[in-house]
């Protein structure tokens, strides 16, 4: 049979890319079993979802440092420090007391860009400085660290009671009013969800009719029309999933939109092209008219930019701004850009795989939570994971295309 | 006739899309010079990496048998256990290292765990002098000259008691006095009973040293020719390597240049500040509309940091003096000018900073011009795959697809996507910095018939070139650097390459 012979030959030689969804699938099947369901219902995916959050936002930035054969550490304490920042403008009681306390819709966008700012001092140091981006943003980890400090030292925990700011990290998109039918389904995901697989089949037939048209090679008939059922499915089972809880999630929206802006910027766009080509030979990128300080500038400015919005998901979540928000989050989002298939050694990743790969994390966690699994456990599984994943990767960076 | 080496019996390999060899044979007499020719990607360098366990025992068919027993060489090591070693065209070596450390790397002289440096020391003093090399063994590797890291190879290998050495394209990047040396030092250890294997474009170098040539095409063997029987000549060569005669190895100039002058550069100086060193020194020169000049000189004198001083100073050098382009006097401070400014630099380096070898073909052809394929800054990628499948017929790029890495494509095939990665920037301007490094006599005759095409089109052509012969055969005018300055200028009727050596060397 051709057909079963081109799925073959087509899996084989994407295997690298499809090996992170059978991955995650995988993890999401045992964890279903051992749970016996507790792990795929609605309520959990949800959580889940909104726990992934501020890590896939950092996950997100951290794969285009990575790319450029950078790295940046200052991440997770910088969003815990800008979170910090977010709650005292518009809730620490003497800000309020003083009558100094910002509304949300401006704390937002100031947070952000004093985000930036903080990403473009790291990138001062690498591209201006030469400074080692691992030294350079070591140097901003310890130093934002002990910013959090002095900024939450009177006051400890600043609880935050503005419910706009809340419902980001909690809060779910409202449904449409007054539809009667399919009683306990949130209808307004229903209809994103299927607007999202219209959109997706329509692309993928467009884009394959202008292939066409230049005498490109395409997919098979068969094996296109597998593909995008296929997808089709996933994105309805999610969108069921979802619908059958409270819908979409604050949070799931923010990463579904930064995820979708970036992968269209990385995938389709000048700049994207001109990030990998430095990643892939800094040299030859720079003689081909391509500047890699002021790409080194974008690329940490956009991390600084994320590292701010993660502090606003994590900081709404919790409802307020801890003395340790932002722990670890910066190993999280390198783990997590890893398992999705980042290479260290530059030019090679997806931030699509980045978004995957904080999933099979917190998909990790998530699972074995539920099985009552110790947290020592837990962090030994994480580690085998991540280390089998870069592994899996090694092995089949030689394979198919 | 000696008893063979090596034999290697019906060797096929095959890469995914890509039959690199087919049925291959191929014998080495023992203590012979056996070269192999063959066009671009006709399977030369995979041959040999089949040979040395690069391609371990099972990923091909076929037998190797060395002195008669068969081998199954899983790893590289296991070839150099049996003898045998190989020089990449890539030069293996670690700058920062001391001469005698790499030498004796991963085969350190030691009792039991601490190295001992003295011995070290004395025996890689040992074998510097096998291959006449007269340094100091403390020498870092970055500091010495390519042709000298090139001899410290050979050295390393004859540290290994090599019984068979292949060289890939050892010359390729060498001098003519360098690469005279080597060859010596080739007949030299012949005389030792060192058995070699050369692969090489320069058939003139070919027919002085082999005592045997083989000839790849396509993958396949095409013959087997012996000095002792007189076959090997330049004509009989080329026709088994392309299957066809070539009579001219440069197209007729059908181009006359203009008086009009393009680009001119006055007084102009440069230092590199990290070595704090002045590279060049009161440099005037001017290129006219539709001229090609060469730039002759030796490996070192400064020819590439004067491309790149013009191109933008990448290498931020100090600069000082005046560059007029079109009689306006500009200044570049990043190569992105010079390109909007209608100027091409096909680097000669083409792995280090010409290509990026881990992306495909159609991105490398693109990347110095992608808004020309992108509006709104999103790229047509469509539009792109059509300019990379031009580019790959007009330069009879050999790859499957304008989809394969460029990594797996063949050295002259690499160094064709740089020309069209830089042609599709549609310069006024094209600096070649040597332009058929490593390309076979066919592909040569192309190149050449394209840049008489594009002068003739009204673009201008610096060719940046150590062979002399491509000088001359191709150059309006000869400008000849050494140490930094312009040593001389010559007409090309004028212009012969003992004048040109004088100037050189002065
Ligand atoms: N790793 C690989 N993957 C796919 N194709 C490959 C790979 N390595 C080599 N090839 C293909 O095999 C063929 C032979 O390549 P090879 O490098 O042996 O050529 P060559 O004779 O050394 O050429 P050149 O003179 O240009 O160096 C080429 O068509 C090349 O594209
Ligand atoms: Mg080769």
């Amino acid at each position: 049979m051709t057909f079963f012979n081109d799925v073959k030959k087509i899996l084989q030689q994407n295997i690298r890319e499809y090996g992170m969804y059978i991955a995650l699938f995988v993890i999401m099947i045992i964890f279903t079993i051992t749970t016996e369901g507790t792990f795929i219902s609605s309520r959990n995916i949800v959580n889940l979802v909104n726990q992934t959050g501020y890590i896939a936002i950092l996950a997100i930035g951290m794969t285009l440092v990575i790319i450029i054969r950078h790295i940046d550490l200052s991440v997770g304490f910088l969003a815990g420090f800008l979170g910090a920042i977010a709650a005292i403008a518009m809730a620490d009681p003497k800000v309020v007391q003083a009558g100094m306390n910002l509304p949300v819709y401006i704390v937002i966008p100031l947070t952000l860009v004093l985000g930036i700012v903080a990403g473009l001092l790291t990138a001062f140091l690498v591209a201006q400085m030469k400074i080692p981006s691992f030294v350079a943003s070591l140097a901003g980890w310890l130093i934002y660290r002990g910013a959090i400090l002095v900024v939450t030292e009177s006051t400890g925990t600043i609880i935050i009671n503005d419910d706009a700011f809340n419902a980001i990290g909690n809060g779910f998109v409202p449904d449409i009013p007054g539809i009667g039918i399919l009683p306990g389904i949130h209808k307004l995901t229903l209809i994103l969800g299927i607007i999202a697989i219209v959109a997706m089949a329509l692309s993928e037939f467009n884009d394959r009719r202008k292939k066409l048209t230049y005498n490109f090679e395409v997919l098979p008939t068969e094996i296109f029309i597998l593909k995008v059922v296929f997808t089709s499915a996933i994105i309805g089972g999610i969108t069921w999933v979802l619908s059958g809880y409270q819908g979409l999630s604050w949070t799931a929206v923010i990463v579904l939109v930064v995820t979708i802006i970036y992968n269209f910027i990385m995938s389709q766009t000048v700049l994207g092209r001109h990030i990998y080509a430095i990643g892939g030979n800094p040299d030859a990128a720079e003689l081909s008219g391509i500047s890699v300080k002021k790409l080194i500038y974008v690329v940490f400015g956009s991390m600084g930019m994320l590292s701010a919005l993660s502090g606003i998901l994590f900081a709404s979540r919790l409802q307020s701004a801890t003395t340790t928000a932002g722990t670890l989050f910066e190993l999280d989002a390198i783990a997590a850009a890893y398992v999705g298939g980042v290479s260290a050694a530059g030019g090679v990743g997806k931030v699509v795989g980045s978004i995957i790969g904080a999933l099979v994390m917190t998909s990790l966690t998530s699972g074995m939570n539920l099985m009552g699994i110790g947290i020592s456990y837990q962090y030994m599984v994480r580690g085998a994971v991540l280390a089998a994943a870069v592994i899996f990767d090694v092995a089949t960076r030689n394979t198919g295309k | 006739m000696n008893a063979p080496i090596l034999e290697m019996k019906n060797i096929t390999k095959e890469f995914p899309g890509v039959k690199a060899l087919s049925d291959v044979s191929f014998t080495v007499e023992t203590g012979e010079i056996h070269c192999l020719v063959g066009e671009n990607g006709a399977g030369k360098s995979t041959l040999m990496k089949v040979l040395s366990g690069v391609y371990p025992h099972g990923d091909y068919t076929g037998d190797i048998l060395l002195n008669g027993e068969i081998q199954g060489f899983r790893h590289i090591n296991d070839s150099e256990k049996a003898g045998i070693a190989i020089i990449y065209q890539e030069l293996a070596l670690i700058p920062e290292m001391t001469v005698f450390e790499n030498i004796f790397l991963g085969h350190e002289i030691s009792n039991s765990l601490v190295v001992n440096w003295n011995e070290t020391i004395k025996q890689a003093g040992e074998m510097l002098k096998k291959v006449k090399l007269d340094i100091n063994p403390a020498t870092k590797v970055k500091d010495l000259g390519i042709g000298t890291q090139q001899l410290v190879e050979i050295a390393k290998a004859l540290s290994k008691d090599v019984k068979l050495l292949i060289l890939d394209e050892p010359t390729s990047s060498l001098n003519e006095q360098d690469s005279e040396n080597l060859l010596q030092l080739l007949r030299d250890l012949k005389e030792h009973g060192v058995t070699s294997i050369m692969i090489s474009h320069k058939l003139k170098e070919v027919i002085a040293i082999a005592d045997s040539v083989t000839v790849l095409r396509d993958g396949q063997t095409i013959c087997s020719l012996h000095a002792r029987d007189g076959e090997i000549t330049e004509n009989v060569l080329i026709k088994h390597m392309v299957g066809r005669e070539i009579n001219n190895i440069y197209p007729p100039k059908k181009h006359i240049p203009t008086q009009e002058v393009i680009l001119e550069v006055k007084n102009w100086n440069a230092r590199n500040p990290s070595l704090g060193r002045d590279i060049l020194k009161d440099v005037n020169f001017k290129l006219n509309k539709g001229e090609i000049i060469g730039l002759a000189g030796l490996i070192g004198s400064g020819r590439t940091e004067l491309a790149l001083s013009i191109f933008g100073n990448p290498g931020n050098f100090q600069i000082s003096g005046d560059f007029y382009l079109n009689g306006k006097k500009q200044k570049f401070n990043h190569p992105k000018e010079a390109i909007t400014a209608g100027i091409s630099y096909v680097s000669e380096d083409r792995k280090g900073n010409g290509l990026i070898l881990i992306q495909d073909v159609k991105q490398n052809i693109s990347l110095a011009n992608l808004k020309e394929l992108a509006e709104h800054w999103v790229v047509n990628s469509n539009a792109e795959i059509k300019v990379a499948n031009k580019y790959k017929t007009e330069l009879n790029i050999k790859t499957p697809s304008v989809e394969q890495k460029v990594s797996n494509l063949s050295g002259g095939n690499q160094q064709k996507v740089c020309l069209g990665k830089w042609l599709f920037v549609k310069p006024n301007i094209l600096i070649l910095d040597e332009p058929t490094r490593g390309i076979d006599v066919g592909a040569k005759f192309e190149i050449y018939t394209i840049m008489t095409e594009l002068v003739r089109q009204g673009m201008s052509i610096i060719m940046i070139s150590s062979e002399l012969p491509e000088v001359l055969g191709m150059s309006d005018r000869i400008y000849i650097v050494a140490s930094g300055k312009i040593a001389g200028e010559l007409k090309a009727q004028e212009a012969t390459q003992e004048k040109i050596m004088k100037l050189a060397t002065n």
